[in-house]
Order: C-alpha cells, then structure tokens, then sequence
C-alpha cells in the first residue's frame, strides 16, 4: 500500500491514547459504539471481546492493549472501527473516532527507526499533519493477534 | 465459456464417479443390460461433450473406453481385466478434469498407453463371439459385421434372453428406457451452488434470531397488537428454517458412492473375495454432516476389509463361504443418524487389545481381568491405540480406530463395537443430523453465560448444604459421590480461567454431568437457565485456538455467548485428573503395605449359591471356553488349551460341566503344566485384607473370611491341583515357614509361597515369606524373630540342608525350630536333616501334617 502513491487517499483519523491514527477508508466497513461486549475467557489481552452487531458476530480488538499502551479505564467511552478480514467481521476498539481526511500519500515517511517496535509492527508509515503526527495502520497487521494471543 | 466448462467439470465428476459405481455392479452381473446402457450412455455423453468443448485428450480416451465397453454390448465376455482397464481409464479421466478445474484448459500430456491398452483389450474382446460355447455351432464370419449387423451369436443371445423375460427386451431398447428414466428425474432437479445454500442458511439463522428478539419484547408488552403478526412470522420462520436445512440434506449414499469401487480395488490387491451390500443409501442428512463421516466411514471400510475379513483358505478352514460380507446400513432414528457397518470376519482380536491396553497402561492387569469383553473392545478408541501388527499398505499405518472415534467424538456422535470372535465384527455410529443449529442448555459461571450441547449433557445435579449430594475432596481434586460413583468435577470458572468474583462456596450451584465417549465427569456451575435452540456460528480465526469453545451463538436477548466444548473440557480433565488418580492408586497400596496386606481376589460361584474366593495372584488366567470343546477322556474332563491337553477339575460334585455356551474356568498353571477349575460364574474381583475367621474341616475349603461385607469361602487350591496332576507339589519345592505368632515360610516357588500363606493364616500364623534361603538368613541376622521356620530343601543357591546348618551355627538363633518339606520323603532324607538339625520333616502337600508338626513345635518352643 505505501508504493501506490500517486493519488490522494482518505484516512479515517482515531485516537488512541494521545496519538492520532489513520486508517485507510477503504478498508473500513463502519463505526459504532461497542455495547454489550461478551468477554471471551482464555483470549489474549488484545481481544477485547466479541458482539452482536446487526446480526453478526464480531471479534473486537482492543488497540490500546494492541499497542500496549495499558488497560482502558473501566468505564470509558470507546468507539469501535469495523473492518473485515478473509470473510470475518473485526471491531477494532478506540478511544475515539475522529474525522475524514483527505492526505497525498507520496508524502508517507517510513517508520523512524526508534519508533516503539509495537507501534512499528502495525505501521504502514508516518504522515506529517499540522501540528501532529499521523500514523497509518495496517489494518492487516493489527489483525494479526492470533500468535500473540496463544503466546499469552 | 468459464460456466460452460464448470458446469462440464461437475456434471462428468458426477457421471464419473456413478459410471465407477455401475461398473463394479455389471462386473459382478455382466447379464444386466440395463446397467451396461447406463454406463455406455454416460461415457457416450462425456465423449460427447468433450468434442463439443475442444477437449481432444478427454474426447480420445473416453473413446477408447466406449469402444471398449462396446464390445461388451456385442455379447464379449466381461473379464475382471477389461474393468479394471476402464476404472483406470475413469481415473485418468478424472486426474484430468482435476487440472482443467484449477487451469481452465486440458494439461499436456500422451494417454497413448492407456489408449493403445484399451484398443489391444477390444481387440482381444472382438474374437470370442466366433468361439461362444453351447449348442451353437462355431459360425466363422466371412467379413466383419457392418454397422447395424448382429451377429449370429448375439441373436441367439436375445433370442434366449427373450425366453427368460416375458417382454422381449433388447439391450439397445433398455437403454432407451433407463434413458427416459433419468430424464425425468434430472428435470425436476435444478443444481444449486452450494455457497448460495449455505449463505441462505446463514440468513434463515439471523432471521431465527431476529424473531427470537421480537418474541422477547412482545413478552414485555402484555396486549401488543403484534402479537398476532407475530405468531405468524414465528411459525413462518420455522417452516422457512426447516425448509433451508432440508435444502442442506444428502442422502447418505453420497458418501458411499466411493466404497463398490474402493472395495473391488481392496479385494484385488488383498486376494480376497468380498462382497458389498448396502442399505439405506437414502437416508438424508446434513451435508456439513457428511463431509465430516466421509473419512471415518471410508476407514472403517478398508479396515474391515483388511483386518476383519480372513484370507479365503481361513475362511474355509472355519466353515465359512469364501466370500467375505460387509453390510452397510443406515436409518434416522430420533434427531440421529445410526450408521452400521458390520463384517463377517474374524471379530476383534480381544485378547489382542487386552494386552496392548495393558501394555499401554490404560489399565492395568487386575482391572483388565474384570472388563467385560465390550469394556476391552472399546480400547480401539482410545487415542494412539491400534493394534495392527503389521502394517499393509490397506490400513494399520499407526493410525486407526482411535482415529474415527476422534473424529465421531467431536462431531457429538457415538460409536460403538460388538464383536463375536470368528463371526465378525459390527460398529455402530449414532450420528446428528444437523451440526448447524442444536439444542444446547444455557449456564452461567463467574457472571458469564455459557451454551453446553444438550447432547453430551446426561444429568443436571443441585448442589445445596446439608442435601445428600456433597463435593468431596481427594488431594485437592473435586469429586462427588453419585450413586456409588465418584464422579470427577471441574469448576466451570476455573477450566475457563474467570477469576469469580465470590469466591463461591462448595456446597451451592448446579453440577451438569457431562459424557463424552466413555469419560464422564461433572461442570460446576453457578446458575443453570433453560435449553435453547442455538445457531451454532464458528469461531472468529482469532480465537480457535481456544480448545474448550467449539463455536459461538447469538441468543434470544441478542447477547454473543460461547458454546462450550465438552471434548475440550474432557481433555483439559483427563491430564490431570488421571494422573492424580494414579497417584493416589500407588500412595493407597504403599500405606496399606505398611499395614496389612490387602489381597486381590477373584469371587466366583461354584455348586453353591454362596460365594467362593480365591488370590487372584495363584490364578494364571481367567477363561471362558467353548463348552463344546471340552472332551471326556479316561473319564476325566479336558481341554485343548494352547496346545496341551488341560486337565479340568470340579470344585466339587455339584459343579457341573457345561454342555454348552461359555464356560468359565480359572486355569493354574505352574511351569509347561496347567489345570483349571470348573466353576459356574465369576462374580467379582475384590480387595480385601484376607482374613480367614472361621477355619473349615471340608477339603479344598480353608475357611470363611468376610469379603465385601458377606461370608465367602475361601479355597484352597492346593487342595485341587494334585487332583490334576498327582505330582504336581513333587515337581518343585516350597518352602513354608510359620511360627505359632510368627512364622518364616522360605520357598523359591510364588505358587507355592501363596498357596501355603492362606493355609498357614488359617491355621492362626502370621507369615512372613521370603523367596531365597539366604534372604530368610538376612532376615534372621537383622534380629527378627520368629518361633518357627518352615523351609523347602531343593531350592536354586543355598538348599534347606544349608540354611539349617547356618542358622544352628548362629547362637543367637540356633535354638529355632525348622520344619522341612519336601515331596521326597525317604528314611534317607529324614535321616540327613534330622543331622543338619530339623526338628521335623513334613511331605509338601500334607498340610495338616505340616500344621500339627508346627504346633508342636511352637510349643516346644515356647515350653523351652
């Protein structure tokens, strides 16, 4: 994704923590408000749970852990970005969901290499923005839990 | 052209794999023309359309076989060979389409052998019409048939088909007939992709549960005008949703169709002769279902065709038809599937298993004693077990029954296995219909709720303080004792790793009793709700790995709850729960070894209603024995039994000897020698501190002990093995040694070291029995003491006469009477240890001889 770069993309912006996120629209199916979340015993600490949304059933990830940036105060307004994988439903859990941004991505910057290697591992790249920085996940890669969570 | 070819692909694997099953049939009945129609047609349409889609290598070879099988249609005679050529030439075939699925075009290559086989073979075909036998005259042709010319022969052959059938059929007019038979069939068939079905069926189920919700609300609002509506859609929903799984339903056949063929191929290569029948090939089930058994039944075939089925000549040999049967049936039965396959071969190898059950330590030797033959059958399922000897290139590859019981386990089916030695064989699978939605009970645990499959769940008990049932604890593991049985238990929250936030109190919640194959075991639970039908939605990927969930489901109220796996549970359990048993096996004998010794023994019936027991470790074997095999010889009973002729001794005269059915018996053996004893039934094997109370003056008994809280007689072997061979106590010496309190028994023999051990607690001894006379001198010089030592005198190192020696050089214990036995009683003898300094000397078998010389001597002793 980060050599197709002649055109302009959207991003949907997230915040995690204090660090602003960008995904890329295409991939996002819709946003929501996680409720009623069943906790799944034995999971990793990723897996935030799953739920019932419109019918499906859909696995969420909790970036923050994702990230390992520590636990999510209990009662704390989330917000869930939908995306889906190889026919599965995935909520990926956040603290809030910002706007949509249109962002040329010829000017990409790869990670720098002291970024935190949890950070770097689900990084497609850094964006420069007024005032802060962007970065652009990897939807693929967040996703990718499954070892961790057998590791765990 | 993409759909076109698709559609080619499916329908001529289809054709295929029926052309496969017809051509085992007409080998086996190449008079049917009817059958040869059938296959001649489809092979003719795939030519066919082959030629149509520009296929040339498929177009030739299906060629090469119609031209083939046309020669059978012409009256050539259908040799195993020409099949065998044109099942060949289908797989071919079939490797072909494989790559034209995955490439969209026919891949290179020269089916030239084949091709020129299938031509030399039609060749071969085309002579015999000229040397047909019968009353015909051999008619030579003096120019080939011209398209449309029969032969003479193939008149004559219609001529004498017309005189058997009262309508005069012509092999060409039945293939006009099976032709419109099948036609009207496939019009009232569309073909469906199975994606769409299963996509609709994923819609029928959110559509289950979205009127799940509504019915949920509507229940909250008392006089809702919906409710009328609602009914409705209710019970449109279930029809619909019945509708859909039907849709999902194969007939079973599906999964069978392979086996004519595998079988033919089996019987081949095996030299056997085998013959398949199968019935109910209709019975419909889920397909998820049948892709699931497909495997497992496919083993179970090979295997009784490998292992179950003897060679011919053994067959013969056991009176037997040469042809080898498997049967295959099926029929619903409730919300199931019953599946049977069932051969009449040899029957399991249950001596066999036995061992290896044994060996691998899934039991251990007096366990196995006591299994029933069924109980030891069912080893073959347990994981890592098979017990083919050698491996064929059929089946016996390190995997095996364990295998299939696996698979059946975890689609929540049973199986089970009846076996008669010599007469075959038969599995029994209970299968469910459906895997998609299923009855499941809802449970809560640390807050959460849990859906457990109702099929695996056999019983629902209340946990409450002060109520009869009571969670006991062995070394930290959980039990409860239900009906006699200590049924092992697991906290739901525990096996789940929920950390409860009350730390819930043993005696209050539900235990649901789960059984899985043939472990059973109880889930604690803190609150059990109601059964639902649940959808059963997969795991996301992300989560598989978690082995105590087989799925998830959305329920009535819209909550996402995990479905629990009982397989999960049961192997989380098994681990540890096994080994804390063994354990505790080993720490029980250990404290009791301290003490008194508990000793097994087998309780039988002989003559008597009242009960009989003997030390299992003085019984060489427990048999049951064909009672027709039992001869009468110099007016005594006997059995061949492992080549030799066995003696069979009745406990007494009210035992009688079976003329026919299984015949216990409980065979002694000592050395090449063996005897058995005729008893009526074997009740039981028991632990028991064996503690005679009641001596008795009746031979062959030697008193009353309570076992299990009833009076049972204790025999006296020794009693009844000269009854089988006189010379049996000659043949080997014992040494017994008893004191009045106590008492040092020396004999190189176990046999006779347990033989003599009860005879002398009979007689108010306490035993002590050493195996060696130097292990007795050890003994002695350790400072233990005894009032009296009965020694045997030929024993392997030092001999009686020595040890007496030794023990009379020692002041310590010098003054100790020794008894000798022997079964040489000469003056000589008696002269030579009176010299070494016996007190007494005793003939081995003469017990009371042996207990009167005790007692005096133990008097003496204690006079002195």
């Amino acid at each position: 994704m980060t050599e197709q770069s002649q055109a302009v993309k959207e991003f949907i912006t997230a915040t995690v923590g204090s660090q602003l996120f960008g995904l890329p629209i295409l991939r996002v199916q819709d946003v929501f408000v996680p409720e009623r979340i069943t906790r799944v015993p034995l999971a990793g600490a990723d897996i935030a749970g799953v739920l019932n949304l419109r019918g499906r059933i859909v696995t969420l990830i909790d970036v923050r852990r994702r990230l390992g940036l520590g636990a999510r105060a209990n009662e704390a307004q989330s917000m869930a970005i939908g995306v889906e994988a190889r026919g599965e439903s995935y909520g990926l859990q956040v603290d809030a969901v910002g706007e949509v941004v249109k962002l040329d991505e010829a000017s990409l910057e790869a990670n720098p290499v002291n970024l935190d290697a949890e950070l770097a591992a689900v990084s497609a790249g850094i964006l420069r923005l007024e005032g802060q920085l962007l970065v652009v996940i990897d939807v693929d890669r967040v996703l990718d839990v499954g070892t961790r969570a057998v590791a765990a | 052209m993409d759909d076109l070819l698709r559609e080619f692909v499916t329908e001529t694997n289809e054709s295929l794999d029926v052309v496969d099953v017809e051509l085992v049939r007409f080998e086996q009945d190449p008079n049917n023309a009817k059958i040869l129609g059938n296959i001649f047609r489809l092979v003719h349409t795939i030519k066919g359309t082959c030629g149509f889609l520009g296929l040339p290598r498929l177009e030739a070879l299906a060629h090469a076989a119609e031209s083939l099988m046309g020669k059978f249609r012409d009256g050539a005679p259908v040799t195993g060979e020409a099949v065998t050529l044109i099942l060949a030439t289908i797989d071919r075939i079939k490797e072909i389409l494989q790559t034209l699925e995955r490439e969209q075009s026919e891949p290179e290559g020269e089916d030239a052998d084949l091709i020129s086989d299938l031509d030399i073979m039609a060749e071969r075909l085309a002579v015999p019409p000229q040397f047909t036998v019968g009353t015909l005259t051999p008619q030579v042709l003096e120019r080939p048939l011209r398209p449309g010319e029969d032969s003479l022969d193939d008149l004559e052959r219609a001529f004498r088909a017309t005189a058997v059938e009262p309508m005069p059929a012509k092999p060409a007019k039945a293939v006009e007939a099976s032709e419109d038979d099948t036609g009207k069939t496939a019009n009232q068939s569309i073909r469906v992709a199975v994606d769409s079905l299963e996509r609709l069926m994923t819609m029928v189920s959110e559509l289950v549960l979205t009127r799940n919700q509504l019915l949920e609300i509507v229940r909250r609002h008392e006089d809702s005008e919906f409710k009328g509506p609602l009914q409705r859609l209710s019970n449109v929903t279930a029809e619909l949703q019945e509708g859909v799984m039907k849709t999902r339903m194969q007939p079973i056949g599906n999964a069978w169709q392979k086996f004519p063929r595998i079988v033919r191929d089996l019987s081949a290569e095996l030299g056997k002769q085998i013959e398949l029948e199968m019935q109910g090939a209709e019975t419909e089930l889920d397909r998820q279902v049948l892709d699931l058994i497909k495997d497992p039944l496919t083993h179970m075939v090979r295997n009784s065709a490998d292992h179950g089925l003897e060679r011919p000549e053994e067959r013969r040999a056991a009176g037997k038809s040469e042809r080898g049967h498997i049967r295959l049936s099926a029929y619903h039965e409730g919300g199931h599937i019953i599946i049977q396959i069932s051969d009449d071969g040899r029957g399991l190898n249950t001596a066999r298993i036995k061992a290896k059950a044994v060996a691998q330590g899934l039991v251990s030797d007096v366990e196995a004693e006591k299994l029933t033959e069924s109980q030891i059958n069912r080893f073959i399922f347990v994981p890592g077990f098979s017990t083919a000897a050698e491996i064929t290139s059929v089946s016996g590859r390190g995997v095996g029954m364990d295998v299939v019981g696996n698979n059946i386990d975890q689609i929540g089916g049973t199986i089970d296995v009846k076996s008669v030695a010599g007469e075959g064989a038969s599995f029994t699978l209970k299968i469910p219909l459906t895997l998609a939605i299923v009855a499941a009970l809802i449970v809560e645990a640390g807050g959460d709720r849990f859906a457990i499959p109702q099929l695996s769940v056999v019983e629902l008990v209340r946990l409450r303080g002060g109520s009869d049932h009571r969670i006991e604890r062995i070394k930290g593991s959980a039990v409860l004792r239900l009906r006699d049985k200590l049924l092992p238990l697991a906290r739901l929250t525990q096996l789940l790793g929920i950390d409860a936030p009350t730390a819930a109190k043993d005696d209050d919640g539900f235990i649901v009793v789960v059984q899985v194959g043939n472990q059973t075991f109880g889930v604690v639970v803190d609150a059990v709700f109601h059964t639902e039908e649940i959808v059963v939605k997969p795991m996301s990927s992300k989560l598989r790995n978690i082995a105590m969930f087989s799925g998830n489901t959305i329920l009535g109220d819209g909550a996402v709850i995990m479905i629990i796996d009982p397989n999960g549970i049961a192997r989380a359990l098994g681990g540890t729960a096994t080994s804390e048993l063994a354990g505790k096996d080993d720490a029980e004998a250990a404290s009791e070894s301290l003490q008194e010794p508990a000793t097994s023994l087998l309780v039988f019936r002989a003559g008597s209603p009242q009960p009989k027991a003997v030390p299992l470790s003085l019984i060489t074997r427990l048999e049951e024995l064909d009672a027709r095999k039992i001869e009468l010889s110099n007016d005594r009973h006997m059995v061949q039994y492992r080549g030799q002729l066995m003696p069979l001794v009745r406990m007494s005269d009210q035992v009688r000897v079976k003329g026919e059915g299984a015949q216990p018996l409980l065979v002694f053996s000592d050395g090449a020698r063996s005897m058995a004893l005729v008893v009526d039934e074997i009740v039981d094997i028991v632990e028991e501190r064996l503690d005679i109370q009641v001596a008795s003056e009746t031979a062959g008994v030697l008193g009353s002990a309570i076992v299990k809280g009833q009076a049972v007689e204790i025999v006296d072997v020794g009693h009844f093995l000269p009854l089988a061979f006189a010379d049996w106590f000659r043949r080997k010496e014992d040494p017994a040694q008893a004191t009045v309190r106590s008492l040092l028994l020396i004999d190189d023999s176990p046999f006779f070291r347990n033989m003599l051990s009860p005879v002398l607690q009979a007689a108010g001894y306490q035993v002590t029995a050493v195996g060696s006379a130097s292990e007795a001198l050890g003994l002695l010089k350790e400072g233990r003491v005894f009032d009296a030592a009965v020694t045997d005198i030929e024993m392997p190192g030092m001999d009686g006469f020595e040890f007496t020696r030794q023990v009379r050089a020692d002041p310590r214990i010098a003054a100790m009477p020794i008894i000798a036995l022997s079964s040489v009683i000469s003056a000589d003898a008696i002269e030579r240890g009176r010299s070494v300094g016996f007190h007494d000397y005793v003939a081995k078998f003469d017990r009371q001889g042996l207990i009167a010389a005790l007692k005096e001597q133990t008097d003496v002793g204690r006079a002195a």
